[in-house]
């Protein structure tokens, strides 16, 4: 189950107040009721389309967990194998997102900020895990880091193991999700300018309070989107690090892979729930990033 | 502090900005850099502060040759076209920005921004946001903030730009107050011939990546050393080769022999002023400028013939380029 970035929530305008009732002719009636129609009907048809994409397989997945009551549930959540696969996926998602985001910082001002020659590919390579199949990803990173590969050696004889544990789980996460905070960042660094940060230099900030107070905070909205998706993407995860994991039950076994290991083993509810918990951690997210937005934004561009 | 810049030059791929430039702004001075678009004076004002590098040439603040230090050491206020307000810091933390940066004492800066938004008229404002502001006090917080960290130099880049007419008005006259008050030396950017003449005292005309001609307002009003200095500061009448100021032409009463006749096409009323258009003899235009009384002893009205005196005309030497 890999997660596709959470979709723009759709607010619908206020219903706005009618005016007064004058006697309207039957032509000026007939074409209200026409436009009336004419936007029920857009409504419904995108409506109808997320429940059938999202909605129906959402409310399934609930139904379908609680089905048999709590006690299974409870069980199916606090068997050592689930528990275990949560708290790793945790921890991947813990390690790779800060990296993903210091990364898609630098990078972003890198390609908006900087002069260099190569600009142009460097940004045309910085989309590339979102062209390539997670799958391509994990072999290519067996092929680097794994015992007959490209740096097993050195790594073998230095006692570090990548592929089949944590590191490697990381690393494929963090290839997979590496593009978002770059691309939500730079389009803000694009628009804020550099007028700001030029101020600041020339009262006497260096580069670094600059960073600090100018550009990060006007950038910050961007970046925390970035965030968001990035951790959406690096929870749900699973081809990539469905390769360099090698899948051990209770060792490299993330949620997502632990939802596919309990489907294949007809324990639904056990896969029900952990997809369950899952879409919560997610939706977690969305719900904290909207929360944040939402009041310091209302405090400062009122 | 006195600023020399010596020889820069500045190109952008093929395009010269700045093609050998120098000049001088002495100790304490108000000096308007005025231009046309694209004639380079924004690139030398960022040069002088440091946002920009020459190619080649000097940049020299007081005795200090500052042409490779950053901006952040040379000890210039900046105040960019648009602001560039810190829109996530309030109207106080925005003037505090210099001063903490440098770790002052938190009453220093306290007390220093307070004084400061008191000489920019902000002191109600200091928790407001930048975007809860007017561009007239945007301007001013700009100011202030520039001012904080006591600059050796302040520039300004196209200062009045962005404000209408009434506010603009209201702040030339604060700006020349404020810098007889605190008397840093100070260079600003401008478009508008007008401007630099009521706020400046010297005046730099550039034009093309040069310096056409600097000098006091009058002194360039009255004599401008070639046609472009000429044309670009006051209104002038282009007759061939030569220039005539439009105030020059005298109207007269009575033929008395030394004039020229002429046809009055149209008269423009506008307040104290009175613009006559007029045909010459010969089928040149030319147009005139009157006070009010004049046009009303003289009667004027279109499709009038009388007879009106030119003065000596400017011609300058044709120009290479």
């Amino acid at each position: 189950m890999s997660s596709s970035g959470p979709g723009v929530v759709s607010i619908s305008p206020p219903a706005i107040r009618s005016a007064p009732r004058l006697p309207a002719s039957d032509a000026q009636r007939t074409a209200r009721r026409a436009a009336r129609a004419r936007k029920l009907g857009l409504r419904t048809l995108a409506l109808g389309y997320l429940a059938l994409l999202l909605g129906a397989p959402l409310v399934m997945i609930f139904y379908r967990t609680f089905e048999h009551g709590l006690a299974p549930v409870w069980n199916a959540v606090t068997a050592p194998n689930a528990v275990h696969a949560f708290w790793l996926s945790i921890e991947v998602v813990a390690i790779s997102v800060p990296l993903n985001t210091i990364f898609g910082i630098g990078m972003a001002l890198l390609l908006e900020r900087g002069r260099f020659w190569g600009k142009g590919l460097l940004g045309l390579l910085i989309d590339l895990p979102f062209a390539i199949s997670p799958v391509v990803v994990g072999l290519s990173l067996v092929l680097v880091y794994g015992k007959t590969g490209w740096l097993g050696d050195w790594l073998a004889e230095n006692g570090i193991q990548v592929i089949f544990s944590v590191p490697g789980m990381v690393l494929a996460t963090a290839v997979v999700s590496l593009p978002f905070v770059a691309r939500e960042t730079i389009p803000v660094l694009r628009e804020i300018g550099t007028d700001a940060e030029q101020a600041a230099e020339t009262l006497g900030a260096s580069a670094w309070q600059t960073f600090w107070r100018v550009t990060l905070p006007a950038i910050r909205w961007g970046v925390v989107y970035g965030v968001v998706l990035t951790t959406a993407r690096a929870l749900g995860e699973f081809g990539a690090v469905s390769i360099v994991s090698g899948r051990i039950e209770g060792q490299t076994q993330t949620l997502p892979l632990y939802v596919q290991d309990r489907f294949e083993n007809f324990d639904s509810t056990g896969a029900y729930t952990a997809a369950l918990v899952l879409a919560l951690l997610a939706l977690g997210t969305l719900l904290a990033m909207n929360l944040l937005t939402r009041r310091t934004r209302g405090r400062m561009e009122a | 502090m006195a600023i020399e810049v010596r020889n820069v030059r500045k190109s952008f791929g093929e395009f010269v900005a700045l093609d050998d430039v120098s000049i001088r702004v002495a100790d304490g001075a108000l000096t308007a850099l005025l231009g046309p678009s694209g004639s380079g004076k924004s690139t030398l004002l960022r040069i002088i502060a440091g946002l920009e590098t020459p190619d080649s040439g000097e940049v020299v603040i007081g005795d200090e040759d500052v042409t490779g230090a950053p901006a952040r050491t040379r000890g210039v206020g900046f105040v960019f076209q648009h602001y560039a307000p810190f829109k996530h810091m309030t109207v106080q933390d925005n003037v505090a920005f210099g001063l903490s940066v440098r770790r002052r004492p938190k009453d220093q800066i306290r007390e220093r921004v307070r004084e400061l938004l008191g000489l920019v008229r902000l002191d109600g404002l200091a928790e407001r946001y930048p975007s809860q502001l007017s561009g007239g006090q945007l301007q001013r917080m700009a100011l202030a903030r520039a001012l904080a960290v006591q600059p050796q130099v302040l520039l300004l880049d196209e200062p009045f730009g962005a404000l209408d007419a009434q506010v603009r008005g209201e702040l030339r006259e604060w700006l020349r107050r404020l810098h007889e008050e605190i008397h840093v030396t100070t260079v600003f950017v401008t478009h508008d011939q007008e401007e630099a003449m009521e706020v400046a005292e010297q005046i730099v005309v550039m034009n093309h990546g040069r310096i056409e001609q600097a000098g006091s307002p009058r002194h360039l009003y009255e004599s401008p050393t070639n046609e472009f200095v000429m044309s670009f500061i006051g209104p002038v009448n282009r007759l061939g080769d030569a220039f005539v100021r439009p105030h020059d032409i005298q109207i007269l009463p009575e033929p008395d022999g030394t004039g020229t006749e002429a046809l009055i096409e149209r008269v423009v009323h506008l307040g104290f002023e009175v613009r006559v258009e007029l045909k010459l003899e010969d089928g040149r235009d030319i147009w005139a400028q009157v006070t009010r009384e004049e046009a009303q002893q003289l009667e004027l009205t279109a499709g009038q013939i009388l007879t009106v005196r030119l003065p000596a005309p400017r011609v300058f030497a044709s120009q290479a380029t």
